[in-house]
C-alpha cells in the first residue's frame, strides 16, 4: 500500500482512454464501477473536448457481483455497438472489474462482433496511465497494422528516384501536454524537408489509417512514453527505422532534421536556416544576460524533463540544479542526463519528495507540471510547467508547441517570463530603500502572494534577536523537514542585517553558501566575518 | 444494459400547472450506464468541513484519481485527505493488506498530529477485496487511543452514488454522538454539510424563533460532536441522508419532514417544521422570516424574469434535482420536462415532488444514452448535467449548467436564494450576450 496524497498518473485505463479519445471511429469498451466515468470530464472540461469520449462504462453495482457482471459487460458491449457503430473496439476492465475476473476479452469475442474487437489487459494494480497509453496504442497497432504485415525477415526497399519520403508521426494522444500543436509544427517541418506525412496516430486518425502505418518509410516517434512500443514493433515487422531525437529545444531539432537527413536522405541545409528561429537571437540579446547561471528545477515525464534540462543549459544558460521524473519506466535514461549536469536525478512519483527536493534546492525557477506549480507557488519560485498531468490552462486557445522552431520560440518566452526582467532586477537593486522597492516587495507578476511580507531587514531595529538559519519558508509548516541533527546554526544579529543589505535576489544564494561555508568549518554562528568569508570562499 | 424497467409511461395530458396528489406519480426506472461520480467525492467537501478530520480512501489509482480530478482547482496545500493505493502485493494475501494499512495509519498520524479524528474510507476495490475496515478501524482505534478517533465508511461506487458518500459518513458518525436523554431539554439537529455563512445564519433565525438548543451534523471540529437521542428533533438540510436518518431514529430521534430549504418558499416551509415542532406561533414565525423573505423575493425577481417558461431538463447527480426543480417551477416559473435523479427517496422529498407538475417525467437511476436521446429531442432551453456532458452538450448547442457546483456553492436559504438563481440564469445570459 502506498501513501499517496496527489497522483502524477492516473490508472492504465485512462492511458487507453487516451488513446481512443484522440481517435475517431473507435470506441472502448470498459468495464467499470459508476464513480470511474469521472474520466470523461478529464476530457471534456480540461481539455475542452466537444464529444463525449467514445467510452462506455458498464457501471456494475454491488447487486450484479456474482450474478450477472459478465452478461451486463456483452449486453453494454453489443448496445456500444449498435449505437455507436464503430471501425474498431477495444475492451478491458479497470481496477474494481480486474478483481472480479470477468474476462472482458473472452467475452467480447463471444459475440462475434463483425469488427475488430482489440482485447487490453492493463495490470491496474502495477501500472499506470502512460504505461496504459502505450500498450494500448501497441495493440491496436498490432491489430490493426499487422494485419497487413508482410513475410517475416521483410527488408524495405528504396524508393523510387524522385518519389518523396514518407513517415508516420506516432505518440500523440488526447490530454497530451501541447500535443495538438506539436504535431502541426512538426509535420509543418517534415514537410518543408520534402517529406509526405503518410499518417499522424493516434491523433486524429481512424483504424483504417493504423492500418496504412507499414506504408510509409519510417516513422517520427514524438513521444518515446506512448510510442516507444509500437514504433519497436514497426520497426520489426515493416523494417520501419524510427526517430530517437525528441526535437525540443533549437539544438534538439537541428539534431532531430539531421537524423531524418540520415534515414531518408534528404538535404537538410534548407531547413537549418530557419528565419523563424527566434530564440537564439533572443538569447544572445544582452538584455538576456542576467538569465546566466539562474538556478532551475526540472521535472516531469522522461522526454519533457530530459529536453527541458538540454534547452535550460545549453540554450538559455541556466544551471540546472534538479533534474527527475515520475516516469519510472525512462528511470535510467534520466539518471543517464543527470550526470551531464553533475547531478543526481530525482525519480519519485511522490509529490511530497518532489516537494521536499525543491525546497532543499532553493532554485529561483521550476519548469515543472502542475504539480510543481503548486509547490512553487506555495514557495514564492516562478514557474512554467512542461510537462503532463495537465490542468485546463496547458491548452491555450494560441498556437503554442513546445517541439520545432516555433517551440523553442514558445519555451523562450514562457521560461523566461515568470522571471523577474533584467532591468527590473536592477532597478530594484538601485532603488531598494525606495519604499516602493523595498525588497520585500515581490515582483509585480508574480502577484501579492509570493513573497514572504516581512519587513525589510534594513529597518530591523539594531538589537534584533538573532534568528535561525533556514527560516521555513510558507509551506514548511506543513511539511515537516526533517531537522538537521547537528543543529541549526546561528546567524548574529550584525551579520544578519548584513546580509539585509544584499540585494534579495542573490540574497538566498548567500545565505545558502555562508551557511555551507559554516557547517563545513562546524562553526556554530554566522558573524560577519564569517558572511564576507564565504563570499571570498565561493566567489569565482 | 437496456433492461430499463419502465413502470409506466407519461406524460399524462394533465395542464401544467397543476399540483398535488403526484405521489402516486409515475417514475421511469433506468438501470444502464450511469455517468455519475461515486461516493468517494463527498470528501472534497467534507473535509473542508470537519476541519480536524482527515480522510484515508482505501483504494486503487483510480480512486486517487478520481478524488484529485473531481477536487480540480483545489490543490493549496497539503490537503487532509489522501488514498492508501492498494498494490499487487496487497492483493496477495489480506494479512497483508491488514498490516500496510496499518503501517500507512501509523505514518500517516505520524506526519499529522493535528488529526483527531480519521476516517477509512472503503472504496470498490477494497470491498471487493473485502477488506473489513470495520475491524481495521476498530484496532487502529485502540493502538491509536486518546490520540485519534478511527472510523470507516463506504464510498465505493458500487455501494454509493456521489452524495451518497456523506449520508454514509454522517451514518458513520451517529454511534458516536453523545446520546442525550428523553428527559433532556428539546433539541434541534440540523443534518447535512451546509456552508458556515449558511449554517450561521439558519442558526441566527432558530435563536430569533426561540428554538436555542440547535447543533448542527457535521461539526466543525470533531471535538464538538452534537448530542442526539429520543429529546432531539431533526432536520434534513439535503435530501440524500437516508441511512443518517434512519440511523438517528433508531436513536429515538425525530425527523420533522419538510421541503428542502432552497428558495423562499422550500426555507420558509423548512424552518416552519422546526417552528411547528416548539409550537411557536404563528404571528411570532411570520414576522421572523419576513425580513428574510423580503430579501430572497427581491433577489429573485430578476431571475425570474429570465427563466419563466424556460424548459428544463435535469441529469441525474447529486439528488437535489427533485428539491431544486420545485423551486425552479414554483418559484421560477420555469418549466421542468424532466427531473432525473440517482434515487429518489420519497419518504424525504415528498413534498418538493408533490409540488411538481404531473407534466415533468421523473426519472430515477440512468441509462444515460437513452437520456441523451431524450433530452436532444425536447430540446430544453436549460440542461443542467455533469461535467462530462457540459461540453459536448454545449457544442450540441445546448445551454447547459454543471450540476456540481450546485452542491458546492452556499445556495440554500432566504440570503442565498438569489444566488441560486443566478446559478441557473448565468447560462442563459451568457448564451444571450454571445456574438461568436
Ligand atoms: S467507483 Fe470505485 S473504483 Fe472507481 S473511483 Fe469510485 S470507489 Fe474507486
Amino acid at each position: 500500500m502506498q501513501l499517496t496524497l496527489w497522483t502524477y498518473e492516473g490508472p492504465p485505463h485512462i492511458g487507453a482512454m487516451r488513446i481512443a479519445t484522440a481517435m475517431d471511429g473507435l470506441h472502448y469498451v470498459l468495464h467499470a464501477p459508476q464513480g470511474d466515468t469521472y474520466a470523461d470530464l478529464l476530457f471534456t472540461m480540461i481539455e475542452r473536448r466537444d464529444k463525449r469520449p467514445p467510452v462506455t462504462y458498464t457501471t456494475f453495482q454491488a447487486r450484479d457481483l456474482g450474478s450477472d457482471t459478465a452478461e451486463l459487460f456483452k449486453t453494454t458491449a453489443l448496445d456500444a455497438y449498435e449505437r455507436f457503430k464503430p471501425e474498431a473496439m477495444i475492451v478491458g476492465a479497470s481496477c474494481t472489474a480486474e478483481l472480479i475476473q470477468d474476462d472482458p476479452g473472452g467475452l467480447a469475442k463471444a459475440l462475434a462482433l463483425p469488427i475488430p474487437v482489440i482485447p487490453l489487459e492493463l495490470p491496474a494494480y502495477q501500472k499506470k496511465e502512460n504505461w496504459g497509453a502505450a500498450e494500448t496504442f501497441y495493440q491496436i497497432v498490432r491489430a490493426l497494422a499487422g494485419a497487413h504485415a508482410p513475410a517475416p525477415g521483410f527488408k524495405r526497399t528504396a524508393r523510387l528516384d524522385g518519389a518523396s519520403p514518407t513517415c508516420n508521426i506516432l505518440g500523440a494522444t488526447a490530454l497530451g501536454f501541447r500535443h495538438r500543436d506539436d504535431v502541426q509544427e512538426i509535420s509543418k517541418l517534415l514537410t518543408s524537408m520534402g517529406i509526405t506525412v503518410n499518417v499522424v496516430a493516434p491523433y486524429g486518425c481512424r483504424p483504417s489509417d493504423i492500418a496504412r502505418l507499414g506504408e510509409a518509410d519510417f516513422n517520427v516517434v514524438l513521444y518515446p512514453e506512448i510510442a516507444g512500443q509500437a514504433a519497436q514493433w514497426l520497426k520489426r515487422t515493416f523494417d520501419q527505422p524510427f526517430t530517437k531525437v525528441i526535437p525540443i529545444g533549437v539544438g534538439a531539432t537541428r539534431d532531430f532534421i539531421a537524423e531524418v537527413a540520415g534515414i531518408t536522405g534528404v538535404d537538410p541545409a534548407p531547413v537549418f536556416a530557419q528565419p523563424d528561429a527566434r530564440s537564439p537571437w533572443y538569447t544572445r540579446s544582452v538584455d538576456s544576460t542576467y538569465l546566466t547561471g539562474k538556478r532551475v528545477f526540472i521535472f516531469g515525464d522522461a522526454s519533457h524533463a530530459i529536453a527541458a534540462a538540454r534547452v535550460a543549459s545549453k540554450e538559455l544558460g541556466f544551471t540546472v540544479v534538479g533534474l527527475g521524473t515520475y516516469s519510472r519506466e525512462f528511470a535510467r535514461d534520466v539518471r543517464e542526463a543527470a550526470k551531464l549536469y553533475g547531478i543526481e536525478a530525482l525519480i519519485t512519483d511522490d509529490y511530497l519528495d518532489v516537494e521536499q527536493a525543491v525546497q532543499a534546492l532553493n532554485p529561483e525557477l521550476v519548469l515543472g507540471t502542475q504539480m510543481e506549480r503548486h509547490i512553487a507557488k506555495r514557495l514564492g519560485v516562478p514557474c512554467a510547467v512542461i510537462s503532463a498531468p495537465v490542468h485546463v490552462q496547458d491548452f491555450p486557445a494560441r498556437y503554442s508547441p513546445q517541439m520545432g522552431f516555433e517551440g523553442a520560440n514558445v519555451l523562450f518566452d514562457t521560461w523566461v517570463h515568470p522571471l523577474m526582467m533584467g532591468l527590473e532586477e536592477h532597478l530594484l537593486a538601485m532603488f531598494r530603500n525606495d519604499f516602493e522597492f523595498h525588497d520585500a516587495a515581490a515582483p509585480s507578476h508574480l502577484g501579492k502572494s509570493a513573497a514572504p511580507a516581512k519587513p525589510p531587514a534594513h529597518q530591523a531595529p539594531p538589537d534584533a534577536q538573532p534568528v535561525f538559519a533556514d527560516t521555513p519558508q510558507a509551506g514548511a509548516s506543513i511539511t515537516p523537514v526533517e531537522a538537521d541533527a547537528s543543529g541549526p546554526v546561528i546567524w548574529l544579529a550584525e551579520a544578519e542585517k548584513e546580509l539585509g543589505k544584499i540585494p534579495f535576489f542573490v540574497r538566498g544564494k548567500a545565505r545558502r553558501n555562508t551557511e555551507r561555508y559554516a557547517a563545513d568549518l562546524k562553526l556554530k554562528s554566522i558573524s560577519i566575518e564569517t558572511l564576507y568569508d564565504a563570499k571570498a570562499h565561493f566567489s569565482r | 444494459m437496456t433492461s430499463t424497467a419502465i413502470h409506466t409511461l407519461i406524460p399524462s395530458p394533465i395542464a401544467a400547472r397543476s399540483q398535488g396528489a403526484c405521489s402516486e406519480r409515475p417514475i421511469l426506472k433506468e438501470r444502464g450506464q450511469r455517468e455519475v461520480f461515486c461516493g468517494l467525492t463527498g470528501i472534497i467537501w467534507l473535509h473542508r468541513k470537519i476541519q480536524d478530520a482527515f480522510f484515508l480512501v482505501v483504494g486503487s489509482r483510480t480512486c486517487a484519481h478520481l478524488i484529485q480530478s473531481a477536487a480540480g482547482v483545489m490543490i493549496f496545500a497539503e490537503p487532509r485527505f489522501a488514498t492508501a493505493i492498494i498494490d499487487e502485493r496487497d492483493l496477495a494475501g489480506l494479512a497483508d493488506a491488514n498490516e500496510e494499512l496499518d503501517r500507512v495509519v501509523a505514518r500517516l498520524l505520524e506526519r499529522r498530529p493535528d488529526i483527531k479524528m480519521l476516517f477509512l474510507v472503503g472504496s470498490c476495490p477494497s470491498e471487493v477485496i473485502k477488506l473489513d475496515l470495520s475491524r481495521a478501524a476498530q484496532r487502529l482505534s485502540s493502538a491509536h487511543a486518546g490520540k485519534v478517533r478511527i472510523l470507516n465508511y463506504s464510498g465505493s461506487g458500487i455501494e454509493t452514488t456521489f452524495t451518497q458518500g456523506e449520508d454514509a459518513c454522517l451514518a458513520s458518525l451517529v454511534p458516536e454522538l453523545p446520546l442525550s436523554a428523553k428527559t433532556d431539554a428539546p433539541a434541534l439537529l440540523v443534518v447535512g454539510a451546509l456552508a458556515d455563512v449558511v449554517e450561521d445564519q439558519f442558526a441566527r433565525l432558530f435563536t430569533e424563533l426561540g428554538i436555542d438548543n440547535v447543533h448542527f451534523l457535521p461539526p466543525r471540529s470533531s471535538r464538538h460532536l452534537p448530542p442526539a437521542g429520543p429529546n432531539t428533533k431533526f432536520l434534513l438540510a439535503q435530501p440524500f441522508l437516508t441511512d443518517t436518518a434512519r440511523a438517528l431514529e433508531q436513536r429515538g430521534a425525530t425527523h420533522l419532514p419538510a421541503m428542502f430549504p432552497l428558495g423562499v418558499e422550500g426555507t420558509t416551509a423548512w424552518l416552519k417544521a422546526a417552528a411547528a415542532a416548539w409550537n411557536i406561533d404563528a404571528d411570532k414565525f411570520n414576522a421572523t422570516v419576513a425580513p428574510g423573505q423580503r430579501r430572497a423575493r427581491t433577489a429573485l425577481e430578476p431571475h425570474r424574469f429570465r427563466l419563466s417558461g424556460k424548459r428544463v431538463f435535469f441529469f441525474p447527480d447529486s439528488q437535489l434535482e427533485i428539491p431544486l426543480a420545485r423551486f425552479l417551477y414554483s418559484e421560477l416559473s420555469a418549466d421542468l420536462i424532466e427531473a432525473g435523479t440517482p434515487y429518489l427517496h420519497k419518504g424525504h422529498v415528498g413534498a418538493d415532488l408533490d409540488a411538481l407538475p404531473a407534466t415533468t417525467l421523473i426519472s430515477e437511476g440512468q441509462d444515460v444514452d437513452k437520456q441523451l436521446d431524450r433530452c436532444r429531442a425536447a430540446k430544453p432551453d436549460l440542461v443542467i448535467c455533469g461535467l462530462g456532458l457540459a461540453n459536448p452538450l454545449e457544442a450540441e448547442g445546448f445551454t447547459t449548467k454543471w450540476s456540481i457546483e450546485l452542491l458546492f456553492s452556499p445556495v440554500q436559504g432566504f440570503d442565498q436564494a438569489g444566488d441560486l438563481a443566478e446559478l441557473f440564469s448565468r447560462p442563459l445570459v451568457r448564451r444571450a450576450r454571445l456574438e461568436v
